[in-house]
């Protein structure tokens, strides 16, 4: 791995008496998509602020592309591209204008200006509206504008607070995509969500927040190990004369068989164990009938996690 | 700690994109309207006015300035209205930013936030600047074409001298409505303080100083029986009205356009002995008068941006 491009240590915000983030450590690797997950509330988008020089650090150190936030702001800036939560533009100018306003203010040589422009709404494929004013735009469009902005600046960092709330499913897909297309030329990325399949479906590793701290980090397998204890399930729907629990046990790395149905089971496993199950099937002259894998889903993660919690502290409680 | 970077970096970019703003904007165009308009309606009274009662008079082009239509005159007119046309173009400045969403964008661009409050407020210095050269312009080819008498040098110099502190006198309705706007993220709450204020300094103000003033310094009843006010009570009403920019601004146009002014407030009988009534002033003492309303009004043009400044450094971004 490279050198990551932004280092938090100990990073912590208080308002007044209120703690907003709490000593949080990470670091984003270059070319990864990296997610702040959590509710709202949970200090992701403080942390974000945070990282701009947009607001101080109240304790800890951030690094961001080597630079000090606080006291090199203009360098972080000039590098790193921040897409706030529900952007907003000016809705009296077109978009052509909107990025003509924000590319002086980033600037760009006005002989560069123009083509940058009408390549960065190309990438967000707004070029067919960039001369109709941005009042007419949709929400989707607005956040594509504001991506096309992050483009435009060859931003090395790309920071998207909340990317996808309130797009529907149609332009939150559209999005995601636009993401990919962003990793895939070389661009940082760090988003933060709460929604966790669309975070799930792009992000190499995620870092989940409650009250202002980091609570697990890695990548979604790596979580799925941690707290859901293994990571794959596997569904098997066989008939066979013989028994098939037991050779379903036998496969090495499955630590778990339930029998779900007349003739279903479902399988633990710390990895995929697909070939071995059918194997296990065919080898008892069983049918097949179905075989099916579950990824780890980060909202199973989740939930696990925070019922996990909770009920740590019912107990904690109930000991008291 | 040093912060790297110049502070004024995107400046020039945010003072043209707002100027553009302003000077394209239907608010703008509906206060400028109004205040040219009725503007050129008192001057075209004054001149009336001037035709008939003047015999001979040097200084005939600053009349139109002072002179209308019974009590009102042009120095009247712009003491009332400019500070609606400044709340009317500063009261959304910063919050109209945080509403639209748009500040946490653009301040994610390379620039500090230094320019982006000095570059909307020297862009709404200037859009009242140009007004104010309109209407001067207005004004004096207005008095050119119907009085038939070219204006003089020291009438040109005194005229500008009035356009710049009528000038600094918007801008201090313009840097409050702009600290208005940063304190208040609701633009409705920002243009209803905005009024508030000049409501209390144009009318309530005025009659609070008088009675403040006897209260502070009751008038003596020797005074009374002759029926001359109690200098001490003269002397505190005065210095209190004198904190409404109004005052600082009407005493500072009456003596630069009315060259026989001696002083900006009450005359003493000691202070005339000597003097030729009636003759006119040298520019640079009718300057030395109104020096002190000049800087005030100056000063506070700075206190105001100085103190919306401070409070939009410390602020969130975050709405």
């Amino acid at each position: 791995m490279t050198a990551p491009v932004i280092t938090a240590r100990g990073l912590t915000k208080r308002y007044g008496k209120a703690t907003a983030v709490e000593a949080v450590d990470f670091d984003v690797a270059k070319g990864e998509i990296f997610g702040l997950l959590g509710p709202n509330g949970a200090g992701k988008t403080t942390t974000i602020l945070m990282m701009l020089g947009l607001t101080d650090i109240t304790a800890g150190t951030i690094r961001v592309l080597d630079h000090d936030p606080v006291r090199e702001p203009l360098a972080v800036k000039r590098r790193v591209g921040y897409l706030p939560d529900q952007v907003g533009f000016y809705d009296n100018l077109t978009a052509i204008d909107n990025l003509a306003y924000s590319a002086r203010l980033m600037g760009i040589p006005a002989a560069e200006r123009a083509s940058r422009i009408g390549e960065a709404l190309a990438r967000v494929r707004l070029s067919d509206v960039a001369e109709k004013r941005v009042k007419t735009f949709s929400r989707g469009m607005r956040q594509r504008l504001g991506l096309a902005e992050i483009v435009m600046k060859r931003a090395e960092i790309a920071i998207l607070d909340e990317p996808t709330s309130g797009l529907d499913p149609q332009a939150t897909v559209e999005f995601l995509e636009m993401i990919e297309e962003l990793r895939r030329a070389g661009v940082s990325v760090l988003l933060s969500s709460h929604m966790l399949d669309q975070v799930q479906r792009v992000c190499n590793r995620v870092a989940l927040f409650q009250a202002g701290r980091i609570v697990l980090m890695g990548s979604v397998a790596e979580l799925a190990r941690q707290v859901l204890g293994a990571g794959f399930v596997v569904e098997v729907e066989a008939d066979a004369a013989a028994d098939l629990d037991a050779r379903f046990h036998a496969i090495p790395g499955v630590s778990a068989v339930a029998r779900v149905g007349a003739d279903r089971y479902r399988l633990t496993a710390d990895r995929d164990v697909r070939p071995e199950a059918a194997r296990a099937v065919v080898a008892a002259d069983g049918a097949l009938r179905r075989l099916s894998v579950d990824d780890p889903s980060l909202e199973a993660i989740y939930t696990r996690f925070f019922r996990r919690q909770t009920n740590g502290e019912e107990g904690k409680r109930d000991a008291a | 700690m040093r912060r790297e970077g110049s502070p004024w970096q995107g400046l020039n970019t945010v003072f043209v994109k707002e100027m553009t703003d302003y000077v394209s904007s239907g608010r703008m165009l509906v206060l400028g309207l109004i205040t040219i308009g009725i503007a050129c309606l008192v001057v075209y009274f004054a001149i009336d006015n001037i035709r008939q009662t003047t015999a001979e008079d040097p200084f005939v082009l600053l009349k139109l300035f002072t002179t209308g239509p019974s009590i009102l005159s042009l120095v009247l007119i712009l003491g009332i209205l400019l500070p609606v046309v400044a709340i009317g173009l500063g009261f959304d400045t910063v919050n109209g930013e945080h509403n639209r969403r748009t500040m946490s964008r653009i301040l994610s661009q390379p620039i500090y936030r230094d320019a982006l409050l000095a570059g909307k407020f020297l862009a709404g210095l200037a859009t009242l600047a140009i007004n104010l050269i309109c209407l001067w312009l207005l004004v004096v080819g207005l008095g050119i074409i119907l009085l038939g008498q070219p204006p003089s040098g020291e009438e040109i110099a005194r005229s500008l001298l009035f356009l710049l502190m009528t000038l600094a006198y918007a801008g201090v309705w313009f840097a409050l409505a702009m600290l208005l706007s940063i304190v208040s993220r609701s633009a409705a709450t920002a243009v209803l303080a905005g009024l508030g204020i000049w409501f209390f300094f144009i009318l309530i103000w005025p009659f609070l100083a008088n009675g403040l003033a006897a209260t502070i310094a009751p008038p003596d009843l020797r005074y009374e029986m002759l029926g001359l006010q109690t200098p001490a009570t003269l002397q505190w009403t005065e210095m209190l009205r004198r904190l409404s920019p109004n005052q600082l601004f009407s005493e500072a146009a009456v003596t630069l356009l009315v060259p026989d002014t001696r002083a900006a407030g009450a005359v003493y009988l000691d202070q005339l002995r000597g003097a030729v009534m009636g003759a006119p002033l040298p520019l640079s003492e009718s300057l030395a008068i109104v020096w002190p309303q000049m800087v005030a009004l100056i000063a506070g043009v700075f206190v105001l941006f100085v103190g919306g400044y401070v409070v939009f450094q410390r602020q969130e971004v975050r709405a």
